[in-house]
């Protein structure tokens, strides 16, 4: 691997290499090279105004939900430090975690089908990383102008007037970054309490390295890498096209009538030059945010945000040709002359799949009880005998009221024989406490039967609510008979 | 690790990551042979079913994002312990971190404790929320021996009846969890002979109500008086200041269940007992054991109530 070369600049597709022995040329290829800036121009359409009523939503969502309060606390907090995941009127526990898995098939089954049935309209439409660029974007064509202005004022030796319009930008990056990265703290440190903390400095260290983080990233990931994160991060870029079939919806150009392409006077017929539809004019390259050609067919990189078929939709208009050159289609449509087929077992199953698990997840949800009873048998004694001739059996129970409000339960046990609750019958737990109590069982020495039997702890909640759960453990006792003779104990 | 281990992690570890930057400097360039149409990416030759392989530029961030990997560890393995036997210029150990840990804790909790601290055990024994504390102090601490609940077994005393060898005030029993108790019941078997055990055993059993043989009682009786009423007082019921127990209370320390009483009671007189409660002062702060304390006093006040 000898450098024969002289530095090539980072950009350099291919630097000139004075040719030595042999015949061939000799070239060396840069296999780092800086990825050209993508200026997206902005052009309305259906598809762009489209985006909007899916965007706001979603961020108005994320921005507002840390501010609602339910009964004086943040509705939606999740507590790291207490384990405690509050989601409006529910509370989850760590043991809830079989819940997260749940809704982390269902989202993957979502976006199999959704996937399968119009490719990657979650990127397009939906994802973060879309939407925060938008933003950003949105933001540098409000202070420096649309695409070409951009690259003019990028080609620029630094002025005043070009300072101060970088330094809007990057201002209004920053606070909108803040207000990301609070957010998202937000929901793990309450929000009301974060922002007074942050204004008087006081705000604690961990909460301090995740809002910085999160600053950083979202300008990162927003404001420098954008479709750099679609093309070489995100693994769902690489995925997806498992997930396609023909019948897939994806964004394409139609090339039997688009080629040959070629530019033209307006209104004039392309019959009378020999050409396709295609005008030539690059306006589906310019407004592309990962900067790529649809016209070169389906590409890993495309995103399926339709911007291109507004572009398009809009000259075509323009040029009194039907619109629709590049289109939301499938490829049996486009290339066999098909028609569009919505219900084919693939769609069908992932379709199944994710409503059975919805159902199920909504089932098991609804069937919870927020209540959770242990029992911790004594460790380190198999059982005891008093003197009053009881055998005795000693418990931790550990009664966990997962509810939002305080409850008062009672407590019994089932079992086949004649035991004798010692404890605490009823106990109060406040909301989110953890009680652990002392409870004994007693069995009269002349009454065992069994070496070894289940017993049954069973809390009900006292209040008028319907809450109860119980655990199973067990009970054991020496062998009768033996004893008789030999612990010497009266009453036997 | 010897010297020479430590050297050769050292030298190996080094020897992988400049490796690795070496590699990526290497080959961040390729040679291209051959004219190539304008535009098009030339192919390494690689091909596999069919299928060939670009020669497709990375972004360049690729790889200052690998250098930045590659500075990271060394900064790592100089700030941290991870070369060897080198100890990282932070000085940084588990030890120290968990410490620190422990010590923010206390920080917390000292207020906590302190307040507790002041309060008399009489008083924590009615306040539930000290009582949870205790609780768990006394579930980790001593429900190994004493079972949860502080119920006993067969040579740890059960601490929830209102029997008690070295008494059961807040003070005693601050006392013995502090700087333990020493039980020593000495073997009697050489003195008394084998028939003196027995008969011993039976006065003891006339003692607490249990089946007994009328002479061998009598003869122990008498013994009784010459060797055990110093400790365990004339009429058996114990003496708290030397930590000997009531012989009359059919309590039990050492009851082996499956082993008749009688039995057992022989034995104890004629082998001795051993009876050793830790001391606990090197363990437990002064505060910590307070509530133990108080927790272990309060169970004894509700079984009284029972």
């Amino acid at each position: 691997m000898e450098q024969t070369s002289p530095p090539a600049q980072s950009d350099n597709q291919v630097a000139a290499e004075p040719a030595p022995v042999t015949n061939e040329a000799i070239r060396v290829l840069n296999l780092y090279q800086t990825a050209d800036k993508i200026y997206t121009r902005s052009l309305e359409g259906f598809f762009h105004s489209f985006r909007r009523w899916t965007w706001i939503p979603m961020l108005a969502g994320y921005f507002l939900i840390p501010w609602i309060s339910i009964n004086g606390r943040q509705a939606v907090w999740f507590d790291l430090a207490e384990r405690k995941f509050y989601i409006f009127w529910l509370t989850l526990w760590p043991q809830d975690l079989p819940f997260l898995a749940a809704l982390l098939i269902i989202s993957a089954f979502a976006l199999f089908t959704i996937t399968n049935f119009a490719g990657r309209i979650w990127c397009g439409f939906s994802c973060p990383q879309t939407v925060w660029t938008g933003i950003f974007i949105a933001i540098e064509r409000f202070f420096e102008g649309d695409r070409n202005k951009r690259i003019k004022l990028d080609a620029q030796p630094w002025t005043l007037n070009k300072f101060t319009r970088k330094g809007a930008v990057q201002l209004s990056w920053m606070l909108i970054s803040l207000a990301t990265g609070l957010t998202f703290v937000g929901y793990f440190n309450p929000i009301r309490q974060l922002l007074p903390d942050l204004i008087q400095l006081s705000i604690n260290a961990a909460a301090l390295f995740w809002t910085l983080l999160f600053i950083a990233l979202t300008w990162a990931n927003a404001g420098l890498m954008r479709e750099q994160i679609c093309l070489y991060v995100c693994p769902y870029a690489r995925f997806q096209s498992v997930m396609f079939d023909p019948d897939t919806l994806i964004v394409s150009y139609n090339k039997t009538r688009g080629e040959p392409r070629g530019s033209r006077k307006a209104d004039q017929k392309p019959a009378a030059e020999v050409l396709g539809d295609c005008v030539d004019c690059t306006l589906c390259v310019q407004v592309c945010p990962t900067g790529i050609d649809i016209r070169d067919g389906l590409q890993y990189e495309c995103i399926s945000c339709g911007l291109c078929v507004d572009a398009c939709n809009a000259v075509m208009e323009k040029m009194h040709y039907p619109k629709g050159l590049i289109s939301f289609t499938t490829e049996n449509v486009l290339d066999k002359g098909g028609t569009f087929r919505l219900l084919r077992p693939r769609l069908l199953g992932y379709f199944t799949v994710l409503i059975l698990m919805c159902g199920l997840f909504a089932g098991q949800l609804s069937l919870r009880v927020p209540l959770e009873v242990d029992i911790i048998r004594d460790r380190s004694l198999l059982y005891r005998v008093t003197p009053e001739g009881m055998v005795e059996n000693s418990y931790q129970l550990k009664v966990s009221n997962m509810d939002q409000r305080e409850h008062r339960y009672t407590i019994s046990i089932k079992s086949d024989q004649a035991l004798i609750y010692r404890g605490q019958s009823e106990i109060s737990v406040a909301e989110g406490e953890v009680v652990d109590m002392l409870a004994r069982l007693q069995l009269p020495l002349t009454d065992v039967r069994q070496l070894n039997q289940e017993v049954e702890f069973i809390v009900t909640a006292s209040d008028g609510a319907a809450l109860s759960s119980s655990e199973k453990s067990r009970f054991l006792a020496p062998l009768q008979t033996d004893l008789h003779k030999q612990t010497g104990i009266k009453n036997l | 690790m010897s010297d020479f281990w430590s050297n050769w992690i050292i030298l190996l570890t080094l020897i992988v990551l400049i490796g690795s930057v070496w590699l990526l400097i290497a080959n961040r360039k390729t040679e291209v042979r051959g004219d190539l149409p304008e535009g098009e990416i030339p192919k390494t030759g690689h091909s596999y079913d069919g299928i060939e392989e670009y020669e497709n530029p990375l972004p360049i961030w690729w790889f200052w994002m690998f250098l930045s990997t590659a500075a990271f560890a060394l900064i790592y393995l100089i700030l941290y312990p991870g070369l060897g036997n080198f100890k990282g210029v932070l000085d940084w150990t588990q030890e120290k971190q968990w410490q620190q840990s422990i010590d923010t804790a206390s920080l917390e909790l000292d207020a906590k404790y302190a307040a507790y601290a002041a309060t008399s055990i009489d008083d924590l024994a009615a306040d539930p929320a000290a009582l949870r504390m205790g609780r768990r102090l006394f579930n980790n601490n001593c429900a190994v021996c004493h079972g949860i609940g502080g119920v006993g077994g067969n040579g740890f005393p059960n601490l929830s009846d209102h029997d008690w060898l070295y008494g059961g005030s807040g003070d005693a029993i601050v006392q013995s969890i502090t700087n333990g108790r020493q039980g020593v019941m000495p073997p009697w078997g050489a003195v008394l002979g084998d028939r003196g055990v027995e008969d011993m055993a039976d006065y003891l059993m006339s003692l607490n109500g249990q089946p007994f043989d009328a002479q061998r009682a009598a003869r122990g009786a008498g013994q009784y008086k010459m060797f055990c009423t110093g400790c365990h007082g004339a009429d058996g019921s114990g003496i708290q200041a030397l930590g000997a127990p009531n012989l009359k209370d059919r309590i039990w320390l050492y009851n082996q269940l499956d082993t008749p009483l009688l039995e057992n009671v022989r034995h104890s007189i004629r082998n001795g007992r051993n009876g050793n409660m830790p001391s606990h002062a090197d363990k437990l702060r002064p505060e910590k054991i307070h509530l133990i304390a108080a927790y272990v006093y309060s169970l004894s006040q509700t079984s009284r109530q029972r």
